[in-house]
């Protein structure tokens, strides 16, 4: 069963909108079916490629499992990953580890706005915090402007406990059939992550600066990957959403 | 370290690690959040970060690939992210027509240039 997900850019929800009359537990109960919808089932495959590179690196099934549970970032965890398959020094593995994290501040930041209701708390607050990868930030990102504000802790808690029990599952069926996929496929789940990443951006931009915000950011990124590998998505961030912002203020002024 | 990789010690470790240098910069980026208005520049100014973030991920896991995707040579990756973006556009501006037709466009790719 897949879901066709509709991916119109935030916009006022309709007079028959699903979460009328809807309780906490259905709100998030409808979070949680994203597991099931398109992105759910990406990061499922990305999933099954960490528990196939785990399994390589030599871990148990059980640590996999519970590192995509812990961390659930997937660069923090190759990162780790590799670094401990090589028998390099955990200070070093913890620095890395930590670079990658980074990135995860501006979206917690850019998504806090969007939590916030009367129903949130702090123990929701640090669940939810937990659930910030780019997946569940970006259909938090789309959703979450759709529905009140009473809602939308429980809906992205939703989403983030979908996403993570799906990639509990893709993690274990990775593990169990290392070896087994065909390189073709293992590219095409591979190459799905990044196609999902930017048709979602481009769904849910609007306006100038989100326009040039993805142009900046794609441009920025491949150079400053290779000069300052570890730093150069939090600098593509930095350098081109500054861009992106003061560019598109200018062009409105004139 | 080789023994490392399985066993508690290493589920303690990865806990250990995960709570002390991930998991922070999540609560850091809430509680920086919690006073911003949509409305407002700032908010606008991270918004624009956190895209251009976003999309430097995507070039780099496009043009500086892991694994099996390595095999996969540049101009179809390249062809088939445009052929993604492109279905999008062009069909009905659905996430999951655009993302199928990268998808298709990296398998018939691969099989045909290789």
């Amino acid at each position: 069963m897949i879901i066709d997900d509709d991916s119109l850019p935030p916009q006022p929800a309709p007079e028959e909108a699903w979460w009328r009359g809807a309780s906490r537990a259905a709100v998030f109960r409808r979070g949680m079916m994203v597991a099931f919808s398109v992105p759910g089932l990406i990061l499922l495959a990305s999933a099954g490629g960490f528990g196939a590179l785990a399994n390589d690196a030599g871990f148990s099934l059980a640590n996999a499992v519970f590192m995509m549970g812990v961390f659930f970032a997937l660069p923090g965890q190759v990162v780790m990953l590799d670094q401990m398959a090589r028998g390099g020094s955990l200070a070093g593995g913890a620095l890395a580890v930590a670079l990658t994290g980074i990135r995860l501040l501006p979206m917690s930041v850019a998504l806090m706005p969007y939590l916030k209701g009367p129903r949130a708390t702090r123990l929701g607050y640090i669940i939810a915090a937990h659930f910030i990868a780019v997946t569940a930030w970006m259909e938090g990102w789309r959703r979450l402007p759709r529905i009140p504000a009473e809602h939308r802790i429980d809906h992205f808690i939703g989403i983030g406990t979908g996403l993570v029990a799906a990639t509990l599952f893709g993690t274990t069926a990775g593990f169990l059939a290392a070896g087994a996929v065909p390189s073709f496929i293992a590219a095409v789940l591979l190459f799905l992550t990044p196609v999902y990443f930017l048709v979602s951006l481009i769904a849910t931009s609007s306006g100038l600066s989100d326009r040039l915000a993805i142009v900046a950011g794609a441009m920025l990124g491949p150079p400053l990957y290779i000069m300052v590998p570890g730093l150069d998505l939090l600098l593509t961030g930095l350098i081109g959403g500054t861009i992106a912002h003061f560019g598109a203020r200018a062009w409105d002024k004139s | 370290m080789s023994e490392l990789q399985s066993g508690w010690s290493t589920a303690l470790i990865l806990l250990a690690i995960s709570l002390l240098v991930h998991e922070p910069w999540r609560w850091i980026g809430l509680f920086l959040g919690r006073n911003l208005n949509i409305e407002s520049s700032v908010f606008q100014w991270v918004r624009s970060v956190a895209t251009a973030l976003v999309a430097g991920l995507v070039m780099r896991l496009v043009l500086f690939p892991a694994g099996a995707l390595q095999g996969v040579s540049l101009g179809v990756r390249s062809f088939a992210m445009v052929a993604g973006v492109a279905a999008f556009f062009y069909i009905g501006r659905r996430l999951s027509v655009g993302v199928g037709a990268g998808a298709l466009a990296l398998a018939a790719g691969t099989l045909i240039i290789g």
